[in-house]
C-alpha cells in the first residue's frame, strides 16, 4: 500500500490523526462542542499530521508543497506573535542580516526549526547581496 | 432623423461609435513601454547551467546578478537533476507534447520542474489559443471543475452577506470570497460570511480578503478556511513594492498551512506593468517567474490569469490568449488553478461571453477566481467577469455547451428559503454573541433584496463597532457553533463544524482541494485523468439533468397547457358547412385556414386572437372592394400550400393563406407555391393593421391593381430563438390534424343554419 492510499485521512486513516489535545476525529462532535470538552484548541493541526501530509504529497510528486508542510510543522507549536514577528522581519527594508540570523537561531534553539532556521539564514544572505534590508519608510 | 449629406463619413462608423466596446481600450505592443505579450527583444535567452549540482546560471544571468526571483527560483523551484534534459528539449516538441492525448500529464509536469520561467514561456508560446485551452483541459489538476464566487455588498451588512453566501453556495459555488468597503468591517463580513456558508449545502470554503497578517488572524479565529492573497510579482522591484520576497511569502503561506487554513497565491500578467516595474519584459514571461516563485514556495495553488491586471492585457493583442497560457503554465507546475476571469475585461457582453468560454469548455479547478454571485455595483473587488445579473447568461452557457461550470440553476422558492434561513441565523448568532440587534424589518428589507440599493440594514458605519467587538473579544468560529445550535440552527452548527474539523487531518490542505457532499476531493483522490475522447471528466446523469433544467425550460405538457387556457377564452367560432366548391364570383377572396386554426390553437404568436385576425382580414378585404370567403384546408398545413388551394378556390383566383401562429400569405392560383405575391414570415411581429391591409391588397388584385406590398416592420430581433422552440411545438398539432386525402371545407362564422 503506497503512502497515498491514506488520503484522504478523514475517511481512509482517521487514526492516523488526532488533535492536539490528544482527542480523535471522533470526539468532535457538536455535543462535545456544547459540552465545552471541545474548544478551538482542539480545531487545529499537528507536526504530526502535517509530517503526513507532506509523505503524501512527496509519494504524489510535488517535492516543494512536501517542503512547505514541513516548514509548516515546525510552525505549529510557534506562538502567533513569534510568527508575526518573523514575518514581518522577513519583509523587506525590516531588519539586518545580523538580526535575521539572530531570529533563525532563535527559532533553532527555542522551537527546534531547523528547516525554517536554514530558510531564513538564506534570505539573509540573498536579502544582503541584493540590498533587500534598505530601510524604506 | 439627422442630415446625411452634411458629413462624408460613412455613418455606420457612427453606429459603431455608439457600441459599449468603444469604452474599452486597445493598446498597441511597445516593449520600451512594457506592453509587449508574448514576446519582448528584452526577454532574456532561456538557459541554465549546473556546477556541482548547482544551479549557476539562470535565463542569461550568471549567479552573482540573479536578484530574488532567481535565487528563489534557482534554490527551491529547479530540479538539478531534469535541468539539463528538459532544457536541451526543443520548445516545439514540448509544445506538441502538451497537446498530444498520448503524453501523460505526469510526463509533461516532472519536465516543469527542469524548465526555467523563459523557457516555460516560450514553449507556451508555441500554442495557439485553441491548442492552449485544449492543453489545459489535459493539464489542470482536479478532474471535477469548480467556481468560485465573490460575497461581498455596498453597505458591507452583514445581513445581506449571509443571504448572499447561502444563495452562493446553493448555486453551487465550491468558495466564497468577501471583502469589504471599509477595511476595519473585515471581521463581520468573516462571521456574516462564515454563517451563510453553513446554511443548506454548508460545505463552501470562504474566506476575507484583507492585509496578510489581519487575514492570517481571522483564519486562526475560524472564521475563514482559505486565503488567497498571497501576492506574487514578476520583479524584484514590483515584489518589493508589494512589501514582501518569496522568502517573507513562503514563511506565511507555511504559516497559513501551520493553522490548518487552505492557501493559494495570486498574480498575473500586467501587475508589474500597473507598478510602473516591468523590466520592459513581456507579461507571460514576468508571470511564468511569478509562477516557478509559487511552485518554489510549495504552496499548492494560485489565482491568475490576469486578475487586477486582466483588463490591461487584454487591451493588447492577443492579450486574451496571453491569459490562458500564463493558467496552463500554473497547472503545467502542477498548481491548483483559479483561473482569474474574476475581473470585467470588457464593456462588450461579447467579449465578455467569449472570454469565459474557452475556460468554460476546458474546465478548471476553479473557472473564475470569483465571478460576481452579487450585482455589479455591489462588488466590492469591482465589477467580475459575470456578475449576479448575468448568472443565467452562464448557466445557459453551461447548458448550450454540455459541460460543467460548477454552476447549478436556483430553485426560486428554495433560494427565497436559504436566504431566510441564512438571515435568522445571523441573527441569532447576533443577540446570542450580544453584537447587534436585529429589526424585522431589517431582514424583510434583506431577504428579498437584489441588491444592497433595496435594503433597509446595516450600513458600513454600523458594521464597524460588530466588527471591533468580534475581533477585540476574541469571538471564534466555536463561539459561532454554540450560538448556532443553542439556537435551534443546529444543521448550520454542524456544517460550521464540519468545516473547523478540517483543519485537524489537513486534508484540504492538498493540491485543489474543495468539498462536494460533504467529502473532500482535490488533485490526489480525483486527479484530471484525461487522456482523449471519454476520457476525463463527464457530467453523470444527474448532475447533466440539474445543469440543463435552466429557468423557463419548455416542454410539450406546458406548451399545450398555455394553449388550452386560449381555448377558454374563445368558444366555438368557426363553423363547419360542407365541402368547399370553386367560386364564381370575379371579386372573391378566399381565406385559406390550417387544419388546427381556432379549433385547437386559438392565438398567432404575436398574441393576437384567431377571431380578431380573420376579422382584421375580412374588413380589409371587403373595404379594398373584395369580397371573402373563409375555407379550412386539412390537407396541408403549409403556409404556401394553404394559400394556393385557397387561391384556386377562389372566383378571383386570389386567396390568402393562413396559419394558427399567424404566418400569412397572399398567393394567386396560377403561381408556383413558394413564389407568392405577399407573405409575412415573421408573425410575431405582425400586427392586426398589418393583416387589414393584406385583406385590402388582396381586394385590389381582384381588380388586376398591384398594390405596394405590406411591410412589417422588422427591427433585428432574434425571433427565432424567442419563438421557434414554443412555434415547432405548436406546429406539430396542425401537422398531426392533416388529411392528405381531406377536401377543404367551407367555414362560417354561426352554427350552421342559425
Amino acid at each position: 500500500m503506497s503512502i497515498k492510499d491514506l488520503y484522504p485521512l478523514a475517511e481512509k486513516a482517521p487514526d492516523r490523526v488526532k488533535t492536539p489535545t490528544g482527542k480523535s476525529l471522533a470526539d468532535i462532535t457538536l455535543d462535545a462542542v456544547l459540552a465545552g470538552d471541545v474548544t478551538v484548541a482542539d480545531l487545529a493541526i499537528t507536526p504530526e499530521a502535517l509530517h503526513l501530509q507532506a509523505e503524501i504529497a512527496l509519494a504524489g510528486g510535488r517535492h516543494t508543497l512536501a517542503e512547505n508542510f514541513h516548514r509548516a510543522a515546525e510552525l505549529v507549536t510557534i506562538p502567533q506573535d513569534v510568527i508575526m514577528e518573523t514575518y514581518e522581519m522577513l519583509r523587506p527594508g525590516r531588519a539586518d542580516r545580523k538580526t535575521l540570523n539572530a531570529q533563525a537561531e532563535v527559532l533553532r534553539s527555542t522551537y527546534k526549526a531547523e528547516l525554517l532556521a536554514k530558510f531564513i539564514e538564506e534570505a539573509a544572505v540573498t536579502y544582503e547581496r541584493r540590498g533587500i534590508f534598505a530601510k524604506r519608510y | 432623423m439627422t442630415n446625411s449629406t452634411d458629413t462624408n463619413r460613412w455613418r455606420r462608423f457612427s453606429d459603431w461609435d455608439e457600441r459599449m466596446l468603444r469604452h474599452d481600450l486597445f493598446a498597441a505592443e511597445d516593449p520600451e513601454a512594457g506592453f509587449s505579450v508574448f514576446k519582448s527583444p528584452y526577454d532574456p535567452i532561456a538557459g541554465a547551467t549546473i556546477k556541482s549540482g548547482r544551479i549557476v546560471s539562470l535565463d542569461g544571468k550568471p549567479e552573482k546578478d540573479f536578484d530574488i526571483l532567481d535565487e528563489f527560483i534557482a534554490r527551491h523551484h529547479l530540479d538539478p537533476d531534469l535541468v539539463e534534459e528538459a532544457m536541451a528539449m526543443d520548445d516545439g516538441e514540448i509544445a506538441r507534447m502538451l497537446v498530444d492525448i498520448n503524453v501523460p500529464r505526469e510526463k509533461l509536469e516532472r519536465l516543469a520542474r527542469g524548465m526555467t520561467p523563459a523557457k516555460l514561456a516560450n514553449v507556451v508560446a508555441q500554442l495557439s489559443s485553441l491548442e492552449v485551452a485544449f492543453a489545459y483541459s489535459k493539464m489542470r489538476q482536479r478532474k471535477t471543475p469548480g467556481n468560485q464566487a465573490h460575497v461581498t455588498n455596498a453597505k458591507d451588512d452583514p445581513l445581506q452577506l449571509a443571504a448572499d453566501a447561502a444563495t452562493a453556495a446553493e448555486l453551487g459555488f465550491d468558495e466564497l470570497e468577501t471583502t469589504m468597503r471599509v477595511s476595519s468591517n473585515s471581521w463581520a463580513n468573516a462571521l456574516a460570511c462564515t454563517v451563510g456558508a453553513s446554511v443548506g449545502r454548508g460545505d463552501a470554503l470562504f474566506q476575507c480578503s484583507i492585509e496578510e497578517a489581519e487575514e492570517l488572524r481571522i483564519g486562526m479565529a475560524g472564521l475563514a478556511t482559505y486565503a488567497e492573497t498571497i501576492s506574487v510579482y514578476g520583479t524584484e522591484k514590483a515584489f518589493i513594492d508589494g512589501d514582501d520576497t518569496p522568502w517573507s511569502k513562503a514563511f506565511l503561506t507555511a504559516a497559513y498551512a501551520s493553522r490548518g487554513i487552505k492557501a493559494r497565491c495570486t498574480s498575473g500578467a500586467g501587475a508589474e506593468l500597473l507598478m510602473g516595474f516591468h523590466e520592459k519584459k513581456s507579461v507571460l514571461y514576468l508571470e511564468a517567474r511569478c509562477l516557478c516563485v509559487q511552485r518554489a514556495m510549495g504552496i499548492q495553488g494560485t489565482q491568475n490569469g490576469g486578475v487586477d491586471g486582466a483588463a490591461l492585457t487584454a487591451s493588447m493583442p492577443g492579450g486574451v490568449r496571453e491569459l490562458m497560457a500564463e493558467n496552463l503554465i500554473a497547472v503545467w507546475l502542477g498548481l491548483e488553478c483559479a483561473s482569474g476571469n474574476d475581473a470585467r475585461t470588457s464593456e462588450s457582453e461579447i467579449r465578455v461571453g467569449a472570454k469565459i468560454t474557452p475556460l468554460l469548455l476546458a474546465g478548471s479547478d476553479l473557472i473564475t477566481s470569483g465571478q460576481g454571485s452579487i450585482n455589479k455595483y455591489d462588488n466590492t473587488f469591482n465589477a467580475s467577469l459575470f456578475n449576479g445579473e448575468e448568472i443565467e447568461e452562464y448557466l445557459t452557457l453551461q447548458r448550450d455547451f454540455e459541460v460543467d461550470g460548477g454552476l447549478t440553476p436556483l430553485d426560486e422558492e428554495r433560494a427565497l428559503g436559504l436566504r431566510i434561513r441564512a438571515v435568522e441565523a445571523l441573527t441569532a448568532v447576533f443577540e446570542e454573541l450580544d453584537l447587534a440587534t436585529v429589526t424585522t424589518s431589517m431582514v424583510q428589507s434583506v431577504v428579498f433584496a437584489s441588491g444592497s440599493d433595496q435594503t433597509d440594514s446595516f450600513t458600513a458605519g454600523q458594521v464597524t463597532p460588530i466588527s471591533e467587538a468580534i475581533k477585540n473579544r476574541n469571538i471564534t468560529a466555536v463561539d459561532v457553533v454554540r450560538a448556532l445550535a443553542k439556537r435551534g440552527f443546529r444543521d448550520e452548527a454542524e456544517n460550521l463544524l464540519f468545516m473547523l474539523k478540517q483543519r485537524v487531518t489537513g486534508d484540504y490542505l492538498q493540491t485543489s482541494a474543495i468539498f462536494r457532499d460533504h467529502k473532500i476531493i482535490s488533485a490526489l483522490n480525483d486527479p484530471n485523468d484525461y487522456s482523449g475522447p471519454a476520457t476525463g471528466y463527464r457530467m453523470d446523469e444527474k448532475r447533466w439533468s440539474d445543469v440543463k433544467s435552466v429557468r423557463g425550460t419548455l416542454t410539450k405538457e406546458s406548451v399545450l397547457a398555455t394553449e388550452a387556457l386560449g381555448k377558454e377564452r374563445f368558444p366555438d367560432w368557426l363553423f363547419d358547412d360542407g365541402t368547399a366548391e370553386p367560386g364564381t364570383d370575379r371579386h372573391e377572396v378566399v381565406i385559406g385556414v390550417s387544419p388546427a386554426f381556432g379549433a385547437e390553437m386559438h392565438r398567432t404568436s404575436a398574441g393576437h386572437g384567431l377571431p380578431d385576425v380573420i376579422n382584421a382580414i375580412t374588413s380589409g378585404i371587403s373595404g379594398g372592394g373584395g369580397r371573402a370567403r373563409l375555407v379550412r384546408i386539412l390537407h396541408t398545413a403549409d403556409t404556401s400550400f394553404v394559400g394556393l388551394s385557397a387561391a384556386k378556390l377562389s372566383g378571383s383566383g386570389i386567396g390568402i393563406g393562413i396559419q394558427s401562429k399567424g404566418t400569412a400569405v397572399l398567393h394567386r392560383s396560377d403561381r408556383l407555391p413558394h413564389l407568392n405575391l405577399e407573405l409575412f414570415s415573421n408573425a410575431p411581429l405582425v400586427l392586426l393593421d398589418h393583416y387589414k391591409q393584406l385583406g385590402w391588397n388582396a381586394a385590389r388584385h381582384t381588380f388586376g391593381e398591384a398594390p405596394e406590398p405590406v411591410v412589417v416592420p422588422f427591427r433585428g430581433e432574434a425571433l427565432s430563438a424567442r419563438f421557434h422552440a414554443r412555434v415547432a411545438i405548436l406546429f406539430a398539432l396542425e401537422t398531426e390534424m392533416t388529411d392528405p386525402d381531406a377536401k377543404p371545407v367551407q367555414l362560417t362564422l354561426s352554427p350552421t343554419g342559425a
